[in-house]
């Protein structure tokens, strides 16, 4: 049996024969519905800027500071790094490292790896070596980013602090908050299975 | 018609259908399984690692706030009763349900999943196919309240004024959180069809 021209669910393993899928249209599972393709037009180039522009806007949101607190004649300014470090005492070190993690450094290599997945195919034709391999892990490491959760976490803090102390919201708070739009479109305009489909073709040659 | 029952084994990450006896998936390199046959038991293995983390995650105050020299300790749900004091309504509502709601759903949501393979169901298998999905997107909320403690601690340091420290509970509830989105990961929806016989192709 031919395998090539077949693809499976990955939700319920019917099977499928490939079809082409014109832009902006979607081709779902007939068993669960579960959305298979969903081609859009220039993808690959709108992936490769959304995620650039991510990078750059991660780096501001981590250094610059993002809340501003004064109470009692006392000033605060916390960046996202103070945030990070604040569990940096004793037993819940580990913790630091989680939210380090989680926040900053996951989305960061997430991005890093789609930029190398795809990047190369964009300028030229060819995927850099390793590239399936970039692509799997940016694809592992999605449900683990979680700059949007950190981002709402923020506005609840405001509220907390709010009856003890005057908040002001500096630069790296609105980075954070474009940094979360600009995820949200990048993981909107790539199907994974185009994807997929073309790093494989590409690389035989 | 099913890869499973055409004797074909497809990958979960790309799509890409094999013959059987590949061992990785010859596009994108994952490993392939008809049906991983530790995936269930990996499944109740995080599931329970979640649950235990859970039990001192309540139990243990969540932040510890010194204000001019007194020091007041402050569980999960003790910090979603102060929310209310300050007539904090809304905000209070999202911290019940990311810290307590989400957790305690998605506890009861995997072992349904779990107990429901092999078995017949009063949910059909789609509704479960999107039971499934709810909990996946829906589990890593629950990390708000790790990162609200967080900020906290980082935001309030006034000397004797107001101070504010985590304390263990952030530890083992942000545990929790990720020993049920492994359990969650583990978990391989395909198992949901197999015993799904009105199969329409």
């Amino acid at each position: 049996m031919d395998v090539d021209g077949l693809i499976a669910c990955p939700a319920c393993d019917a099977l499928h024969y490939v079809v082409d899928v014109p832009n902006n249209a979607q081709a779902s599972c007939h068993r669960c519905e579960e959305v298979l393709f969903a081609p859009k037009p220039d993808a690959m180039t709108r992936v490769v800027m959304l995620a650039a522009t991510a990078l750059i806007l991660m780096i501001t949101a981590v250094f610059f500071p993002f809340l501003d607190l004064s109470a009692g004649g006392f000033e605060q300014r916390s960046s996202v790094l103070d945030a990070i470090t604040a569990f940096s005492d004793g037993l819940l070190l580990p913790l630091s490292f989680a939210v380090a993690a989680l926040i900053v450094i996951l989305p960061a290599l997430r991005l890093i790896a789609i930029l190398y997945a795809i990047g190369p195919m964009m300028i030229g034709y060819a995927p850099a070596r390793h590239a399936t391999a970039a692509f799997r892990f940016a694809q592992v490491l999605r449900p683990w980013s979680m700059a949007e959760i950190f981002i709402v976490g923020v506005a609840v803090a405001l509220v907390k602090v709010g009856g003890l102390a005057t908040v002001a919201i500096g630069p790296a708070f609105w980075a954070f908050v474009a940094l979360v739009v600009v995820t949200t479109l990048n993981d909107t305009v790539m199907c994974r299975l185009t994807i997929w489909k073309t790093l494989e073709d590409r690389s035989r040659y | 018609m099913t890869a499973r029952r055409a004797g074909l084994v497809a990958c979960t990450t790309c799509c890409k259908v094999h013959h059987p006896g590949e061992a990785t998936c010859l596009r994108c390199g994952s490993p392939l399984h008809s049906r991983d046959p530790a995936g269930l038991q990996n499944v109740w293995a995080w599931w329970i690692a979640g649950l235990i983390m859970y039990i001192p995650a309540n139990i243990y105050p969540m932040l510890r706030t010194a204000s001019l020299g007194h020091e007041t300790q402050n569980t999960i749900i003790g910090g979603v009763f102060e929310l209310i004091a300050y007539n904090s309504y809304g905000v209070a509502l999202i911290v019940f349900i990311a810290s307590v709601i989400i957790p305690v759903g998605k506890f009861v949501a995997i072992a349904f999943l779990a107990l429901s393979i092999n078995r017949a169901s009063i949910l059909s298998a789609r509704a479960r196919l999107h039971l499934y999905e709810v909990v996946e997107f829906i589990g890593r909320w629950s990390m708000l309240d790790v990162f609200v403690v967080a900020i906290l601690s980082a935001l309030v340091q006034f000397e004797f004024v107001a101070n504010v420290h985590p304390g263990i509970a952030a530890v083992s509830f942000a545990l929790s959180v990720a020993f049920t989105m492994l359990s969650a990961q583990s978990f391989d929806p395909r198992l949901i069809w197999d015993t799904d016989e009105a199969d329409p192709t």
